[in-house]
């Protein structure tokens, strides 16, 4: 069967290279100190979708992102890497949501696509680290959900099977579809931008990014629809005002302050057996603490 | 997340120079193609995008998973079973992110599914993909076949090949047996016609790099009596027909990652590509001349990871209080491997170009027939290909080597501990001044040019190039270079007796190489001293610190190989005789 996938992407700082200058006075992250980049997890979820693509022929796989207009870039990068097309939800109105106003609007906007089998998406976003928005967009929604995927094991019947990883060990569930899946970081990486696709689809704009185009350069997406990013705003969605950006968000942020981490996540390793002298040391070189 | 080629803005400088535009209109024959594939470039502009962000995206996948990879891929090694080869676990992911991110076939046209790029930065890929894993650049690179194939092979055979190429198959060039290495015109592996024209391939071949690949070019003797090389032809094998089996792969120094098989072939069916008779004499010529233009990229990638690894250990590592880089012993390697480094990626990308000028001739060639003007720039680029290859792949082997060896030597005992990638470095050079032509090969190739005039043409062309002013002194130095280049030809020319010139050959070649690499760096140097882009501006300086060290070097190595020459004559060559 052909499947109509979408996957959640999120432009995020990159906080993994974290400079002196990463944040401002304020405690607030300095964002053009920051390159903005695909959530990695997100990127993991987008491998899924495309493995389910080639499994599945004739489906079709759509970026949905909310953010800014520059978010579109998230979508071309999706698109570089095999997905059909997408969708950038960008709207003032929309501006600082929390997780429930973001889960709400990503709701209504996967709603307005419609007919879909599988939203896929990162575990959580490297800026927040909630891990909250893919399980409440199902709740929303009304669907099942799978948290920690690590791999699909099969779609058929009307299901989907899915490993998840957890942290003691792997659990395999099946879960009826349409249903709302998040990608774990364990999963496989997600495949490398293809030349082909990119010299094709660096053309793909938003209406406002084609809106600065050259002439030359509009004459050339001109009536092409594969190379449309859409751009939708909250009515489009048909998001009630109340409940997104600043309005629709309870969580308010106090303060922020720098800790000092004593300890990271904990591991439990029973028994004193060699196996289990040998899963410590290759923890403790995976953690680089030793080697 | 490393990427190999943002992370080296030399890439970028040597990408822009002035020539590509005229590369770049032969090669999209006025941008054509943009009708009938959308993924083709409009103008020149949007082809230079396409190239960069190609780039990129090798850059990508050579700073993070084929560079990740190389250690296990070393360690792990091929193995071979049941006559097949099974890749490394590393190889075999490395393949397919190739694969996926669509790096195969670049050069191939886009009817067939290639990417249509010119020679120049599918080298640079090369380049990039050698400093990540250099045994890994032969499988990749081996995708260099296709372009033999396109050359001489029916559309039929265009038509059923290239695409498979394009799509990820890899390819094997089987030239050499166990009794013909240097010398091809031994090759014995037999090849009987069979009523339906097509061929029975008997025999064995040995030290085959990927020789268990899906489309084989194999060179075998057609003309049963024949002795020479006017008795080989070349044929197309598939591995789907069968008939060639993997009897062991060699237990290598380096490039471990890279299956080098000997070969037995029994009853293997296979085409004729092209003519009969030709094999040696013109196609395995024009196959050899792109696999030498391979292993000069590939040499400028290892040097590149010499001297890199070489730097980051001398920085960290402190020795009496202070980071060893701080010493100027230590100061001086680096320097040096540097300057060399970027004499033998300027030699490169020119001879990149003229290889890209004279094959986009040839491809035009090939449609409609060349105006006189097009014919005679086709044969000038075609002689300063021919000229620049051998003395690309001679002298950046060569250089490659010698930084490989200073890394170990900056590392000191580390160095020679398994612990570094600095050993794995060494190990790989060091192929690179021994195979697709030994660099005394490489001097048999290029003496020529030395006594025809193609080198000093070569010379005084970039000698009449405008000099930023920080470069004089540079640029006074090689024209004095040049005066003693000249007075050394002339002395061997005068002297003519044939054994005396091969005697002195490599050291007529190097004196060429070295005023050559020394005049491109401060030209290369001096055009892009005042760039808008910033990052080519700041390789611009990169590369004239190098030419300063560089003609240091160079004129003391003329001096050298001068003094030989003017000391040595034809009479003391009895001291050398065995």
């Amino acid at each position: 069967m052909s499947l109509n996938i979408i996957v959640l992407a999120k432009q995020v700082p990159d906080t993994r290279n974290v400079g002196k200058d990463a944040m401002k006075e304020d405690g607030t992250i300095n964002r053009a100190a920051l390159p903005a980049i695909f959530n990695p997890e997100d990127l993991n979820a987008l491998e899924q979708a495309l493995q389910l693509k080639e499994k599945h022929p004739g489906s079709k796989v759509t970026m949905l992102t909310m953010g800014l207009p520059r978010a579109a870039e998230v979508v071309r990068e999706g698109m570089f890497r095999g997905a059909d097309g997408g969708i950038v939800l960008t709207d003032r109105a929309l501006g600082g949501a929390d997780t429930l106003a973001t889960s709400y609007s990503l709701a209504q906007a996967v709603k307005k696509i419609g007919d879909y089998d599988v939203v896929i998406c990162g575990r959580q976003a490297i800026d927040g680290d909630t891990a909250q928005v893919g399980p409440q967009i199902a709740e929303k929604l009304g669907l099942p959900q799978v948290t920690y995927a690590e791999e699909v094991l099969d779609l058929s019947d009307g299901h989907i099977t899915i490993k998840r990883r957890l942290e003691s060990g792997v659990e395999t569930v099946k879960a009826p579809l349409p249903c709302v899946v998040t990608v774990n970081g364990s999963a496989p990486e997600c495949r490398p931008r293809n030349a082909k696709r990119v010299m094709k689809f660096k053309r793909a704009v938003s209406p406002s990014e084609r809106a600065a185009l050259s002439p030359e350069q509009a004459a050339l997406v001109a009536g092409r629809d594969d190379l449309e990013i859409k751009e939708w705003g909250a009515a489009f969605v048909e998001a009630d005002p109340e409940q997104i950006g600043l309005p629709g968000s309870p969580t308010k942020v106090k303060a922020i302050e720098n800790v000092v981490f004593t300890a990271k996540e904990s591991l439990c390793l029973n028994g004193s057996d060699d196996n289990q002298i040998e899963e410590l040391v290759k923890e403790l070189i995976k953690n680089h603490t030793i080697g | 997340m490393a990427n190999f080629y943002t992370d080296n803005p030399d890439l970028k400088l040597h990408l822009q120079h002035p020539l590509m535009r005229k590369i770049v209109a032969l090669k999209e024959r006025d941008f054509a193609d943009a009708a009938k594939f959308d993924y083709a470039p409009v103008d020149f502009d949007d082809a230079m995008d396409n190239y960069y962000r190609v780039l990129d995206i090798v850059g990508e996948l050579c700073g993070t998973t084929i560079a990740d990879n190389a250690e296990g891929v070393d360690h792990e090694g091929p193995s071979v079973a049941n006559g097949r080869v099974t890749y490394a676990s590393g190889t075999q992911e490395n393949l397919e992110a190739c694969r996926k991110a669509g790096l195969m076939g670049m050069s191939m046209p886009r009817r067939f599914g290639g990417l249509n790029f010119p020679i120049t930065p599918y080298i640079m890929a090369a380049d990039i993909v050698s400093r990540a894993d250099t045994g890994f650049e032969n499988l990749w690179g081996l995708q260099d076949c296709a372009e033999t194939l396109y050359e001489f092979g029916s559309e039929d055979q265009r038509e059923r090949f290239i695409p498979r190429v394009c799509a990820g198959e890899t390819m094997s060039m089987d030239l050499t047996e166990p009794d013909a290495g240097s010398d091809l015109q031994a090759v014995m592996l037999k090849a009987t016609e069979q009523p339906d024209g097509s061929y029975l391939l008997n025999g064995v071949k040995r030290f085959i790099t990927n020789g268990d690949a899906d489309i084989h070019l194999v060179l075998a003797r057609s003309e049963e009596g024949t002795k020479d090389g006017r008795g080989l032809s070349m044929f197309i094998y598939d591995k789907r027909q069968g008939g060639v089996n993997v009897r062991r792969i060699e237990n290598k120094l380096g490039i471990k990652g890279s299956p080098t098989c000997e070969l037995v072939y029994k009853n293997a069916k296979a085409e004729l590509c092209g003519s009969r008779r030709l094999g040696l004499i013109k196609y395995v010529m024009a196959l050899m001349n792109g696999a030498r233009l391979g292993i000069a990229a590939q040499s400028v990638g290892v040097s590149e990871l010499a001297y890199r690894e070489a730097e980051a250990y001398a920085k960290d590592r402190k020795q009496f209080g202070k980071a060893i880089i701080e010493f100027p012993a230590v100061r001086e390697i680096l320097s040096v491997m540097k300057a060399k480094l970027d004499a033998s990626r300027c030699l490169l990308y020119e001879t990149a170009r003229y290889v890209d000028l004279y094959k986009a001739y040839e491809d035009i060639a090939r449609e409609r027939s060349l105006t006189p003007e097009e014919r005679q720039e086709m044969k000038l680029y075609n002689k300063l290909a021919d000229a620049c290859t051998p003395l690309a792949k001679g002298l950046s082997s060569e250089y490659c080597n010698q930084n490989a060896y200073d890394c170990i030597q900056i590392h000191g005992g580390s160095g020679f501990m398994k612990d570094y990638a600095c050993e794995r470095v060494y190990r790989d050079a060091r192929i690179t001044s021994i195979y697709e032509g030994t660099t005394q090969l490489q001097v048999v190739a290029a003496i020529r040019h030395v006594f025809t005039g193609t080198y000093l043409q070569l010379i005084e062309q970039c000698a009449a190039m405008p000099v930023c002013d920080c470069l004089a002194p540079q640029k006074a130095m090689l024209d004095k270079m040049t005066e003693t280049y000249k007075e050394v030809v002339a002395k061997v020319h005068e002297i003519n007796e044939p054994a005396y010139t091969d005697f002195m050959a490599r050291h007529l070649v190097e004196i060429a190489g070295n005023v050559f690499m020394g005049y491109l760096l401060v030209t290369d140097a001096s055009r892009n001293a005042a760039s808008d882009d910033a990052e080519v501006k700041a390789a611009a300086d990169s590369l004239a610190k190098s030419a300063r060290v560089y003609c240091n070097l160079a004129q003391a190595e003329v001096a050298r190989h001068s003094t030989f020459i003017n000391t040595v004559t034809p009479a003391d060559m009895t001291s050398y005789e065995a």
